[in-house]
């Protein structure tokens, strides 16, 4: 076991997978020399060579087709988007093409790539770099989408992602990348790709969160049972296409009442599904409505604001508050 | 049969001056009056000072997001030197200087980069939008700039920038096609400063030069010293001449070097370039050069240099003590720049933020 950072823990599970399987390619604007602006791959060039972790020409649409293509003829790509706010420059690879290569396809060909993109606010970054748009792939069959709150399922579902055979997009919150360290073994392991996790055990209210939020969330519920007694559970998704709602309903059936915490926008988020996944799955269980705490429905903002935009604990104790009252 | 597939270089390179300031090229001198020349000049000095000034700020922790420009001010000031009041940038992050002496006022470029959205809001009579992140959309837009420009017969010209990375994206194809399709009145500037970040031009593409990318979009494409000034005015000059004539679009590659590091964000050029490689472009400094050919002709002095420094620390000095007394941004602020008429839902979820503040 070693402390590891999410950024060693990802580089670290981007190195053994490089070396168990030769089919694994990692490449991206500056992931060589430089080892990524956030050096996720450092060392990595040096290591394996670059004919295997490579820098790409400044084109995310090409970024992705590479990737497509090099996947149709049997290589695990794993390709950085260097912000996912640069992720509309790639949408038809991604959504349009690596979607549905295994549908059209009857599985002659699959799609095993991992897109990997640092994306999340808090960090002052200029525009188009922070922001949460992982509510487009919720609704983009076909594409897995994960998101780690911390170094070890950072680790274990990157493995998982480069391991499985249909696309995944893998989000990483910049404010997480160096935030913390936690225990993470040296040896290679998994996490399931479809599967929250209970983070906090309570039987009153139940918090569901992912990425940063997770964090927000549970210094919440910190403050909402010392100051009322009152505790809230809080699953942290991991996944958030696909949803795992059976974890979320057997929280429910156990605390009746629920508030989604997410960093991005309110409207059509993966908050919106999760709800109507609670609807269809668990609605006679619940005492009142689910609620939601986001920000509002405006772009991300010019960092200036992004600490008030972006959902406080206080934010989200408030939303607790409400759900336990309404 | 002989081969018949070689990779080929087909656009000229133009220089003025040599790197100690001597013409070499008499024919592309530009017709610039003394003062115009000084002016280029302060420009290019005023500039420098901004960018250390701003890198200080930035290292104390009083700025945001600064991408360095020192190196690459002939690219920058001789450019836009040739276009007028009326004409149109389209720039990139890092073309603050060009936005700067088109109008954009050195508070707001302040605001800008401390994250405040009133940074990116241009004056009325200031021709230009704010500096673009997503590296290739300018391109694109530039071409619909110029088409408007066209369509209500008007003798203006859109001018936009981009960098040696930007030239392999999509929307760098797009737009200089788009441009020469509808022949329109466009300038397209390409500052090869041989890195996009950490990655080396030799690894953006097979082409020679950027600037060949142009014979594909059917319209000119001229490589030039991006470090000579004058080389820079004189065929900018020539691109937005003949775009106002109604004879279309131009593509120019400037080729120049950032001595600093990619933005103030954490990057570590040790990582991806030599100090040889630094010192060989620290050569051709483009002030050194330029400064070394008026002080020839007695135009530029000491006594210059030092009233051009002060000059730029106090417009400096004075930005930021605007930017600092400027109001914050607030959340209801940004909801009500979403639409001209806001929807209900946002009234609604604005509301959730102003009962806050009034407590
Ligand atoms: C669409 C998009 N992709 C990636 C980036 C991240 N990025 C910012 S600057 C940069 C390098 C740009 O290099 P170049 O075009 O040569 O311009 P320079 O910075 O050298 O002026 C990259 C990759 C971005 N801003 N937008
Ligand atoms: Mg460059």
């Amino acid at each position: 076991m070693a402390q590891m950072t999410m950024i060693q823990a990802i580089n670290n599970a981007l190195d053994l997978e490089l070396g168990r399987d030769p089919n694994v390619l990692v490449f991206g604007e500056d992931v060589g020399k430089n080892g990524g602006v956030f050096r996720a791959t450092d060392g990595l060039q040096a290591k394996y060579g670059a004919n295997r972790v490579f820098d790409t020409p400044l084109a995310e649409s090409g970024i992705g087709g590479l990737a497509v293509g090099l996947a149709i003829q049997g290589f695990r790509p794993v390709a950085e988007i260097q912000f996912f706010g640069f992720v509309f420059e790639v949408m038809d690879q991604i959504a349009g093409q690596a979607s549905r290569l295994r549908y059209r396809t009857s599985s002659r060909f699959q799609c095993p790539v991992v897109f990997r993109s640092p994306f999340g606010g808090g960090v002052k970054t200029p525009e188009m770099h922070a922001d949460s748009l992982e509510g487009l792939f919720v609704q983009t069959p076909g594409v897995r989408v994960v998101i780690p709150s911390n170094p070890y399922d950072a680790k274990g579902l990157l493995i998982s992602a480069i391991r499985d055979n249909d696309p995944v997009i893998f989000l990483e919150h910049m404010k997480l990348y160096r935030s913390m360290r936690m225990e993470v073994p040296e040896e290679a392991y998994t996490v399931p790709l479809d599967q929250a996790k209970v983070v906090r055990e309570g039987k009153d209210l139940t918090v569901i969160a992912y990425g940063a939020m997770v964090h927000t969330a549970l210094k919440a519920a910190e403050e909402l049972a010392k100051t009322k007694g009152v505790q809230a559970e809080v699953i942290d998704l991991r996944s958030v296409n696909p949803i795992d709602i059976d974890t979320i309903v057997a929280s429910i059936k156990k605390t009746h009442r629920a508030v989604v915490v997410q960093e991005a926008q309110r409207q059509a988020g993966a908050a919106a599904e999760i709800i109507a996944q609670i609807n269809e799955h668990a609605i006679y269980h619940l005492e009142g409505p689910v609620l939601r705490v986001t920000p509002p429905d405006t772009v991300y903002p010019f960092a200036q604001i992004e600490d008030e935009w972006i959902p406080t604990p206080q934010r989200v104790l408030d939303g607790m508050n409400r759900a336990l009252t309404v | 049969m002989s081969t018949v597939l070689e990779p080929t270089k087909l656009v000229p390179y133009h220089q003025v001056l040599d790197e100690n300031g001597k013409v070499v090229n008499r024919d592309l001198m530009p017709k610039l009056s003394d003062d115009q020349l000084r002016e280029l000049m302060r420009r290019m000095v005023f500039t420098r000072i901004l960018d250390q000034r701003a890198i200080r700020l930035s290292r104390q922790g009083r700025l945001g997001f600064y991408a360095p420009v020192a190196g690459q001010e002939a690219s920058m000031i001789g450019s836009e030197y040739a276009t007028q009041k009326e004409d149109f940038i389209l720039p990139g992050y890092r073309d603050v200087p060009q936005l700067i002496f088109h109008g954009w006022p050195l508070y707001q470029w302040v605001l800008f980069s401390r994250g405040h959205q009133h940074g990116m809001e241009m004056p009325k009579d200031v021709n230009a939008l704010f500096p673009q992140i997503i590296i290739g959309a300018q391109y694109v837009e530039t071409a619909g700039v110029a088409l408007a420009f066209k369509l209500r017969g008007e003798k203006r010209v859109a001018i936009t920038y981009t960098g040696d990375g930007g030239t392999s994206q999509g929307d760098f194809y797009e737009g200089i096609n788009f441009a020469g399709a509808f022949h329109v009145p466009a300038v397209f500037i390409v500052q090869n400063n041989q890195f996009a970040i950490s990655v080396p031009v030799r690894l953006q593409t097979a082409a020679e030069t950027l600037a060949q990318k142009a014979i594909a979009a059917g319209i000119p494409g001229v490589q030039v010293d991006g470090n000579d000034i004058l080389a820079v005015y004189a065929v900018t000059k020539q691109a937005v001449d003949r775009a106002r004539a109604g004879d279309g679009p131009t593509l120019i590659e400037t080729l120049t070097f950032r001595f600093g590091p990619h933005t103030m964000s954490g990057d570590d050029p040790t990582r991806y370039r030599t100090k040889e490689l630094e010192n060989e472009w620290e050569r051709k400094d483009p002030l050194v050069r330029f400064r070394k050919f008026l002080e020839a002709k007695e135009l530029w002095s000491e006594a210059d240099e030092e009233k051009t420094v002060e000059e730029a620390k106090e417009a400096f000095n004075q930005a930021v003590k605007k930017a600092d007394e400027y109001p914050k941004m607030t959340i209801p602020g940004l909801i009500d720049s979403m639409f001209e008429v806001l929807p209900a839902s946002l009234k609604r979820q604005r509301e959730e933020y102003t009962g806050k503040e009034e407590a």
